[in-house]
């Protein structure tokens, strides 16, 4: 099925990995256990801060999953060729990145054996509500177009007609799952650090930044280690979308800054405060969100300057840095920074616990397994055409 | 017949999609009748609170205390963790829009008692997944405890800091079962019910009959003699943060 053969053979190398990734999967999946059987009191949540790395891991994921639309994009709406042999990775590591946040989600639950309850109760009302159905919808989307693509590639043959209406829908729906993704924080009263309407579109910035970053990283990397070569002009127009999406982001954050700073509103400062100097003599985050800083500048030096972009080892360490920048800004600071201080005034800092960290490495592996796995499946069947 | 695996792995795909969509479809169709079975039509539950009162009463818990013990709300040291449906909390907390730099000596660092606002527009209802928390025709916000799964995203969405998660399981934490009213399991959300259980046998909720100094009154604010309603009346009263619209149903007499 889904020429999965192709994913069960493979070298020494691909199978220790593979392993290890297998390996860090069952300790998450032990931490998991014990998780459901005590309950979240196993994580370093609190009453104030009932949301944290889990939820925030889910947030940066569909920014990921939603990127895949800087691929799709310009290859099937202005048949921007050089993308076309990249299209499929970044459909994969779609498929992916919304799996690892529709299950990051899931272990966020009190109550995970009532999860289709948000089925058999559909509350259009609810944000989540919204954000399932679009995440699935997504999921769904490039499921079919990936394999259908890929499918016909191996058939040495064009994709079917019905295929492209589909490849289009996609487009705007990867734009939709990281808005309503914005919309769960953006409507809450008495939340003011997520209550701005530039949310949204700072969402889509940053994942525009962080899922070409990555997908870059993923091309440099199978060069290296397999036979496949993406080439360097889809490389080079990946990394000048890294740049203006991070452009962007970093504009965003500014504005959010100066809204906050100027207007010198408490209930607006103080979120900054807390994530930037520290507050009430609590500064768990400070070292991050500067680290987040320094490297989202340091990058941009990179990214602005075209010689040094062109430098595959500059690139590659640059991606690095927009990637980790990103995952400090959305998927620590954004979530956790949003409930201290809480609506009364408490701040109360939030530190992951090891269990809680075993399970958000265990989700992470899965990612990386599963991208491995599509991965290995699409270049193989890149290679049998390639040599018939 | 020739019926590939391919061909069998999509019918049964499409089977599955088939069946989960009905699902789906019946589900919009399925509206649980939300009404109270004894409140006379028209009614919506108040709560005026005398924070003056209060005080005088000095340390007293007596609220708190019935409160808990009436729904077995578990005592939980660690502030991270604790559960709690109606609590004191400090002036400038509950209030935190009406921050003078020199309050009245009756209210510096004095506590209020707050508890879930039941609000007329409540943003925790709107933002529940499930329909696990809904507001009742009476106004009572109310909770299913056997259908909220445990997403939390009304203890993001109160502004009142009112509802509590169970992080554990609450039943070895509380002092003593009272056997005529649930217990909660891990992982669900909890908070006030306005004691609608109580009300129901037209008796006030457990906090109001708990208190000696008088200072808590519940009652009807659509009937124009109600002891609520007279309150208001005749006293200068606030609620928690009415910028954001949600209407809270707790009115405070400053």
């Amino acid at each position: 099925m889904f020429m999965f053969e192709k994913a069960v053979v493979g070298s020494r190398r691909y199978w220790a990995w593979v392993l290890g990734l297998l390996v860090i999967m069952g300790l998450a999946f032990l931490a998991y256990l014990r998780q459901l059987s005590v309950g979240l009191v196993m994580t370093g949540l609190s009453r104030d801060v009932t949301w944290g790395l889990y939820i925030a891991q889910f947030t940066f994921l569909v920014g990921v999953a939603a990127s895949a639309v800087m691929v799709v994009l310009p290859y099937y709406l202005h048949d921007f060729k050089a993308f076309g042999r990249i299209t499929i990775l970044g459909e994969f590591l779609a498929i992916s990145a919304v799996t690892m946040s529709m299950l990051f989600i899931f272990v966020d639950m009190g109550q995970p054996m009532r999860v289709f309850n948000v089925i058999l109760y559909a509350t259009p009302s609810s944000m989540m509500f919204w954000d399932m159905v679009s995440l699935g919808g997504y999921l769904g989307l490039n499921a079919i177009i990936a394999l259908v693509t890929l499918g016909a590639e191996r058939k040495r043959m064009a994709p079917p007609r019905w295929v492209r209406p589909l490849i289009i829908l996609s487009i705007p729906w990867a734009v939709s799952i990281h808005t309503i993704t914005a919309f769960l924080y953006n409507g809450l009263p008495g939340r003011s650090f997520w209550l701005t309407a530039i949310l949204a579109p700072r969402f889509l910035a940053s994942a525009f930044a962080a899922g070409p970053a990555l997908l870059i990283l993923l091309c440099l990397g199978l060069r290296r280690l397999t036979s496949f070569d993406a080439g360097r002009e889809p490389v080079r127009k990946l990394a000048v979308i890294v740049t203006y999406a991070m452009l962007l982001n970093v504009f965003f954050i500014l504005l959010e800054l100066f809204t906050a700073l100027y207007s010198q509103i408490p209930e607006h400062v103080e979120h900054f405060e807390y994530l930037y100097l520290g507050l009430h003599g609590q500064a768990p985050l400070v070292p991050w969100m500067w680290t987040s800083s320094v490297l989202a500048v340091a990058s941009l030096v990179v990214l602005l300057v075209p010689p040094l972009r062109r430098r595959e080892s500059w690139l590659a360490v640059t991606c690095a840095m927009v990637f980790a920048s990103l995952w400090i800004d959305k998927g620590l600071g954004l979530i956790v920074g949003g409930f201290v201080p809480s609506p009364l005034g408490a701040v109360t800092s939030y530190v992951p616990s090891v269990p809680e960290v075993l399970i958000v490495l265990g989700i992470w592996a899965l990612g990386f397994l599963m991208v491995t796995v599509f991965y290995k499946i699409a270049l193989s069947v890149r290679e049998e055409v390639a040599a018939s | 017949m020739s019926f590939s695996r391919r061909a069998f792995l999509g019918a049964a795909g499409l089977s599955a999609l088939g069946l989960t969509g009905k699902a789906a479809i019946d589900a919009f169709a399925l509206q649980p009748p939300h009404e109270p079975a004894s409140t006379p039509a028209g009614t919506r539950w108040a709560m005026v609170i005398d924070p003056k009162k209060c005080l005088e009463a000095g340390d007293c818990t007596a609220c708190l205390d019935a409160c808990h013990r009436t729904h077995n709300v578990p005592a939980i040291d660690n502030r991270a963790h604790e559960v709690k449906w109606i609590w004191k909390e400090s002036f400038e907390h509950a209030f935190p829009s009406l921050q003078t730099d020199y309050p009245p000596d009756a209210l510096r660092d004095k506590p209020v008692m707050v508890l879930c606002n039941h609000c007329d527009n409540p943003p925790c209802v709107r933002v529940c997944p499930t329909q696990a928390t809904w507001k009742r025709s009476d106004g009572i916000v109310m909770m299913d405890w056997h259908r909220c799964i445990g997403c939390r995203y009304c203890v993001a969405a109160c502004p009142y800091g009112s509802r509590s998660f169970n992080w554990s399981d609450p039943r070895p934490s509380i002092a003593q079962i009272t056997p005529d009213f649930p217990t909660r399991s891990k992982g669900v959300v909890e908070k006030c019910t306005f004691c609608e259980e109580r009300i129901a046998r037209d008796e006030p909720p457990a906090c109001v009959a708990a208190c000696h100094a008088k200072a808590l009154v519940f009652g009807n604010l659509n009937d124009p003699e109600s002891d609520v309603r007279s309150l208001l009346r005749s006293h200068f009263t606030l609620r928690r943060k009415p910028e954001l619209g949600t209407r809270p149903a707790i009115y405070y007499i400053v």
